[in-house]
């Protein structure tokens, strides 16, 4: 089915489900922190579970769901699966739910170094953490499919907002293709790579938080994760003039968005 | 009660709280039995894949540890390397981080008062139930929890997860134009923060005695956010970089977050209601008569009055802010030189929910090599369990599990726990025997 059918299949009232995985619960604020928006939207859709703000009901069927946070224990594999097989259109907020998130660190351990991490964050009953944890955090879209991903660590009001109305007219929310750099020449920022030698991932990383650390004068340092067209061997090899050592430059990648394919290079 | 008669019931409770968990309850001839808080929030392994990070990698990395407060693991994350490192920072700098914590105080104290806790007293659902029936309450909440995430966006650029914070400093400092134009809304903030005292004060609150060790931070002159000091209310005052010869941490089975006692085993309570009862003598004696007048005498060790406790907190962070903002000044140097040196320290900072404490080890390269960090929901754990039990004996065991339900989530919601921090969505499972 298209993504325009599938929107097309929608209620006019949709029942929403807001659900968390493994994250920090940041993306659920784009919702919280703007009460007026979040009061504005209860008008237009039925939100029938968001733990964080208090309706409960996980497993009812909905329209949309909303999906935070990565996939890390065996139990949440199965919940997932439970959610998607109710929700017609599901959508992944953050980057916890597309690239897996910071924590998708974890994935450059081997079994062994995990065990060591689970030994040394939880001395006593590491048992009951290591029958539950998975080896990897991966995003969500390794697990089912996904309609709609809305990158950000975290996102914002605005972007949340703006896909659920889109949605609401039946349309499929707009897809940002450009990089951070589009959003510093539109607000005239001076470029902090070519003015204060300051290494900044804004040619390579996705648009959307209008430059935000350019603006304060600082590098970005990636949290939307790699942009459509990002030439990553072009940035590299700035950051390499720059004299960034090899480790400082796959650090910079190896991040908040480690596991997106584009930092990879893929 | 019939012995043969055993009922177990899974509702689903704790919404309005942030992150995931479980609460059973056994209760075996009209006594509780056994009385667990679950968290299986996922763990994250912030502490593990942080090692061999840059000091400033580590500062913004920190902050995704919560999207609640993640201004107070930044803050803390810095203030410790800065020790070890031996970096000053000036004056500008303490004055900019104090500001930007009291904007997280207000946006956190005021969400939770209107939108979390309120709704349990006054016996509603949620905040946007509440919200038609006392819509001027709900909206001057949201507009002071706003203001608070303007505060911390002056600095920082967004609210969640801050970019303002770097070894040393800021990356920028704002112009004094945009800081200039908070001190009209702060002052009409103030009027509706008495207005908020007052509101919280006209609210019932359940009767119940809290047996324990109370902990804050202390500040040599004022309320403490930023601060070196330790008191308890067993009258001990020690050094934060002490921690570890009171307190100590360890691993319950039922949980993924981190339980804290004290070093006898005993549990210990952090959170606003300490912090006004350890602290009453630094809040300004205007300030101390807006408490007084709610009829609450503090120090006070009835759990629900936390609710009373962060409304003054909140006048106070809002007055504070005030002076903050009138007194500033731009500069051009927002930041003291970095530079790095091999050491440890702990360092503490006032989260709205309790001390936040890192303990923080880097190499000659400044690299990060040993990393502790024990949010407050987690080390106030211990406390819930013990606190559940005795608040829920005394509002009676007899009742039907839904009352059972809310009552235990209005004592859990008292300590406005954040369990994405400490490892939502929380199951009751009661069992009668």
């Amino acid at each position: 089915m298209s993504a325009h059918d599938k929107l097309l299949g929608l209620s006019a009232r949709p029942k929403v489900a807001v659900h968390k995985f493994s994250s920090c619960d940041g993306c659920q604020l784009a919702f919280i922190n703007d009460a007026v928006s979040l009061l504005e939207l209860s008008t237009l859709v039925d939100v029938v579970h968001f733990a964080e703000a208090g309706p409960l009901d996980e497993f009812a069927e909905v329209d949309l769901a909303i999906i935070e946070g990565s996939v890390n224990t065996h139990h949440d594999i199965h919940r997932l699966e439970m959610v998607r097989e109710k929700a017609k259109y599901l959508v992944c907020v953050g980057a916890c739910a597309i690239t897996g998130g910071i924590q998708a660190l974890r994935n450059y351990t081997d079994d062994k170094g995990l065990l060591e991490w689970q030994h040394g964050i939880y001395p006593q009953d590491t048992d009951v953490i290591i029958k539950e944890d998975l080896s990897t955090a991966k995003p969500i879209s390794a697990y089912v499919p996904v309609d709609f991903e809305i990158p950000g660590c975290p996102i914002t009001s605005t972007q949340i907002l703006h896909a659920v109305r889109s949605i609401l007219f039946g349309v499929e929310p707009e897809k940002n293709v450009d990089s951070v750099c589009t959003s510093c020449k539109h607000a005239g920022i001076t470029c902090v790579t070519v003015a204060r030698g300051e290494p900044c991932l804004g040619p390579v990383t996705a648009n959307g938080c209008e430059a935000l650390c350019p603006a304060l004068g600082r590098g970005c340092y990636g949290c939307y994760g790699a942009s459509k067209y990002a030439n990553m061997g072009a940035m590299t090899d700035k950051l390499k003039e720059m004299g960034l050592s090899e480790i400082q430059i796959k650090h910079k990648f190896q991040y908040i968005n480690s596991q997106d394919a584009g930092y990879k290079g893929e | 009660m019939s012995l043969a008669k055993t009922t177990k019931i899974e509702v689903p409770i704790l919404a309005r709280v942030e992150g995931e968990g479980a609460l059973d309850l056994e209760i075996e001839n009209g006594k509780i039995k056994k009385c667990e808080l679950r968290i299986y929030e996922p763990p994250r392994y912030f502490e593990k894949f942080l090692e061999g990070r840059e000091p400033n990698a580590v500062i913004d990395a920190v902050a995704r540890i919560c999207g609640i407060c993640p201004l107070a693991y930044q803050t803390a994350a810095a203030g410790a390397m800065e020790k070890v490192f031996g970096i000053e920072t000036s004056q500008w700098v303490k004055d900019a981080r104090l500001l930007m914590m009291l904007g997280q105080w207000i946006q956190s104290h005021y969400l939770h008062v209107h939108l979390l806790a309120a709704p349990d007293f006054l016996g509603y659902r949620s905040g946007i139930e509440m919200a038609k029936d006392f819509p001027n309450e709900v909206v001057r909440g949201v507009r002071l929890q706003h203001l608070g995430n303007d505060l911390m966006k002056l600095f920082g650029g967004r609210s969640v997860h801050p970019n303002g914070v770097k070894l040393g400093g800021f990356w920028h400092s704002p112009k004094e134009s945009a800081v200039k134009a908070f001190v009209p809304r702060l002052k009409a903030a103030l009027e509706d923060a008495k207005g908020v005292i007052e509101f919280v004060s006209t609210l019932k609150f359940p009767d119940t005695t809290i047996p324990f060790i109370q902990v804050s931070l202390r500040h040599p002159t004022e309320y403490p956010v930023i601060a070196s000091g330790v008191i308890t209310s067993r009258g001990e005052e020690f050094d934060v970089n002490d921690w570890e010869q009171h307190f100590r941490e360890f691993h319950a089975p039922q949980s993924t977050a981190l339980h804290s006692t004290t070093v006898e085993g005993d549990p210990l309570l952090l959170g606003p209601l300490p912090r006004i009862n350890l602290n009453f003598d630094r809040l300004p004696k205007h300030i101390q008569d807006l408490a007084n007048a709610t009829g609450v005498k503090f120090p006070s060790n009835n759990m629900f009055h936390s609710v009373i406790a962060r409304a003054v907190e909140g006048y106070w962070a809002l007055e504070r802010a005030l002076q903050l903002c009138e007194a500033y000044t731009y500069t051009d140097t927002p930041s003291a030189p970095e530079k790095v040196a091999a050491g440890a320290a702990w360092f503490g900072v006032e989260a709205p929910r309790g001390i936040q404490i890192d303990e923080f080890e880097f190499d000659a390269a400044g690299l990060a090599k040993h990393i502790r960090i024990s949010a407050p929901t987690s080390q106030n754990l211990p406390c819930m369990e013990a606190d559940l039990r005795i608040a829920l004996e005394k509002f009676g065991l007899e009742r039907p599990d839904a009352e059972i339900q809310l009552h235990a989530e209005m004592v859990i919601r008292n300590y406005d726990p954040c369990i994405s921090c400490s490892a939502h969505f929380l199951t009751l499972n009661v069992t009668r025997k």
